[in-house]
């Protein structure tokens, strides 16, 4: 096994990673250093900068090594197809990068795997392809952090992602997202989840993008799987999010939960969330929460229910408002002034216990929201 | 004692309706004044007006507190001033836990929220979102959480007991004595006395009820009846009155009329 520091030293070396660009790393929940990290991908602009792995039972190769090593016939294009739109067709035609992680039968990876896709130079489009496999009975944690240099401006960033929960198996994957002013996202994500087996995605995205646009799915199709969502989002001027999770229950027994907290300083935001219940007793439940912070935004939830057996158990609850004056003033006669009291409670807003993280990703989240309070 | 907080003819308009109608108050240091009135007579409106909350606005007269008109200084500058309150109904600010509220009122002494929080039997609460799944004991023994860690000047405690059990009130009632610093613990440095005129602290304690009054001295006690004070005298007595008579009489008294009967 490769020792993570050593090479790390080397190839970030190579890289001259400057101090602004750690700390922007930092707050996508990527550790330049990769302390307690099971493996490590860092891939920046098209060229693979790291890729290291630091725990047994887990496989992390460039996409396109894998492809060389591996018969992914049955992962690769699997879920989703290139002619679904002009993006993903995109992602097709141009494989500039992207990861291969894989949790082998049975395998706890107890720490995450943190994978991250960076954009150093301007104007600049990065298409890629990620797997993910989960195998039966494994536990795998992934941070997957996107940004760009702060000096960055603008660019394309499409991602296509296939990830496979086989039997039994547990994948938390958490999505950060700090992107420039003026970069256009196009994430692409598709998930298969086995019997028993549990998927977890926290998605966070607090600085300004241009324009993203993404709706998750996760088909459950086995037996008694699960899928959770949790997203939380704020849109600046300037900003438009267009952001859903959709589950499809496919099985008996099969759960699903989406979550939802969106706050708009200006900018617009599409909270969408679909419970598709193909199977007879499946249970979803559906939460958007928006908070308006000024008449120039929109926040506009569009919670879906779909039937399509008997016994389906499926609800939704959407509440978009303001924040609460009494509340404000409450924390402003405790001497916080309107600017502190505001921020308190949109971080408050915004703090979903999201399930599974380590601690020191925790840590770093604390950070972000300390830093966009400061920003508001 | 020179006066530490004054109201100079103050009214009080909320959503276009003249609600109080010219309160003249005087409070000097280390005085806690009891403030009665029947439901709807404008105490909990006084005290929001005070602390210059939206709704609540002073049309006429002054705020004095320490010599300088603070009428229509924003809520922050109130407090930074000195002057803490006990909300009435605290409103639930999800999300925010406990200690992160605690920790931007103790600004000076950080060390004091253990403490404090023991001596409210808060401790498992900090970690809580602020007043999510409350009972009404522990919102307001939360209440004086904050202030004793605030560490204002000068007090003002709405219905410091609607909501408390029997059991919670003598706990409310010593928080707000040494709130008020007419508790303290000896000091090898000090005589009592001495310590006890340093820390006494003002208060203006709306109460509807009178039960806190069992445990907290009050000084003066104040009538509010019709958008003014009518009465101002012995608070054990005001109080007696009302328990015996209603506020019938405090009509009878000033010569106006129950316009509730």
């Amino acid at each position: 096994m490769m020792n993570v520091t050593d090479a790390l030293e080397e190839k970030m070396k190579e890289l001259k990673l400057t101090e602004e660009e750690k700390k922007r790393l930092l707050m996508t929940g990527i550790d330049v250093e990769a302390k307690d990290r099971a493996g490590s991908f860092f891939l920046c602009d098209h060229t693979v900068s790291q890729c290291v792995i630091n725990q047994e039972g887990l496989e992390l190769l460039p996409i396109q090594t894998a492809l060389e090593k591996h018969d992914l016939k049955d992962y690769y294009w699997k879920l989703l197809q290139p002619e679904k739109d002009p993006f993903t067709k995109r992602a097709e035609e141009h494989l500039e990068g992207g990861y291969f992680i894989r949790a082998l039968p049975g395998a706890k990876v107890t720490f995450p795997v943190q994978a991250c896709l960076f954009i150093r130079m301007d104007q600049f489009t990065q298409d890629i392809h990620n797997i993910i496999i989960a195998e039966e009975g494994s536990e795998l944690h992934i941070i997957t952090g996107c940004s760009t240099s702060p000096h960055v401006r603008s660019g394309l960033h499409v991602g296509v992602s296939e990830f496979y929960v086989k039997r039994g198996a547990k994948l938390i994957f958490t999505m950060i997202h700090t992107w420039p002013e003026e970069m256009v996202v196009r994430p692409r994500t598709m998930v298969l989840v086995e019997e028993e087996g549990v998927f977890i995605s926290n998605y966070i995205s607090l600085l300004p993008a241009k324009d993203i646009q993404a709706y998750p799915t996760a088909i459950l199709q086995g037996k008694n799987s699960i899928a959770t969502f949790q997203s939380v989002l704020l849109a600046r001027k300037g900003s438009f999010m267009d952001l859903g999770s959709r589950a499809i229950l496919k099985a008996e027994g099969a759960r699903a939960e989406i979550i939802s907290r969106s706050v708009s300083t200006g900018g617009t935001i599409i909270a969408r969330g679909h419970l598709v219940g193909e199977a007879k007793g499946v249970k979803g439940h559906l939460e958007c929460r928006g908070l308006l912070l000024s008449s120039e935004g929109v926040i506009h939830a569009i919670p879906e229910l779909e039937a399509r057996a008997e016994e389906v158990e499926m609800s939704h609850e959407a509440a978009v408002g303001k924040i609460a004056r009494e509340e404000l003033e409450y924390l402003m006669a405790r001497g916080l002034t309107e600017e502190e009291a505001t921020s308190l409670i949109i971080k408050g807003f915004l703090t979903l216990e999201i399930k599974g993280l380590p601690p020191a990703l925790k840590e770093q989240l604390d950070a972000l929201y300390e830093e966009m309070g400061k920003a508001l | 004692m020179s006066d530490l907080f004054k109201l100079e003819g103050v009214h009080v308009e909320v959503k276009g309706k003249e609600i109080l109608r010219g309160i003249n108050l005087e409070i000097r240091g280390g005085e806690v004044h009891a403030l009665f009135g029947p439901n709807g007579s404008g105490k909990t409106s006084l005290i929001n007006a005070i602390f210059g909350f939206e709704n609540y606005k002073i049309t006429k007269g002054r705020v004095i507190f320490q010599g300088e008109d603070i009428t229509h200084l924003p809520p922050y500058e109130k407090a930074k001033r000195g002057l803490g309150i006990s909300f009435q109904r605290p409103p639930a600010i999800k999300g925010v836990k406990l200690l992160s509220l605690a920790r931007l009122c103790a600004k000076k002494d950080g060390l004091l929220i253990e403490e404090y929080a023991k001596k409210l039997n808060l401790l498992s609460h900090l970690e809580r979102e602020v007043n999510v799944g409350f009972s009404g004991g522990e919102m307001k023994r939360l209440e004086l959480f904050l202030l004793l860690l605030q560490d204002p000047v000068m007090v003002f405690l709405d219905e410091p007991e609607s909501g408390v059990d029997l059991e919670n009130i003598a706990l409310i009632g010593q928080a707000i004595n040494r709130l008020l610093g007419r508790k303290v613990e000896p000091d090898p440095e000090k005589p009592i006395k001495k310590v006890l005129k340093e820390k006494r602290k003002s208060a203006l304690i709306i109460t509807h009820t009178g039960h806190i009054l069992d445990y907290v001295e009050a000084d003066l006690g104040h009538v509010l009846l019709g958008g003014r004070i009518v009465c101002s005298g012995n608070p054990r007595e005001i109080l007696h009155t009302i328990k015996e008579h209603g506020y019938d009489e405090c009509y009878r008294c000033f010569g106006g009329k129950n316009e509730r009967a």
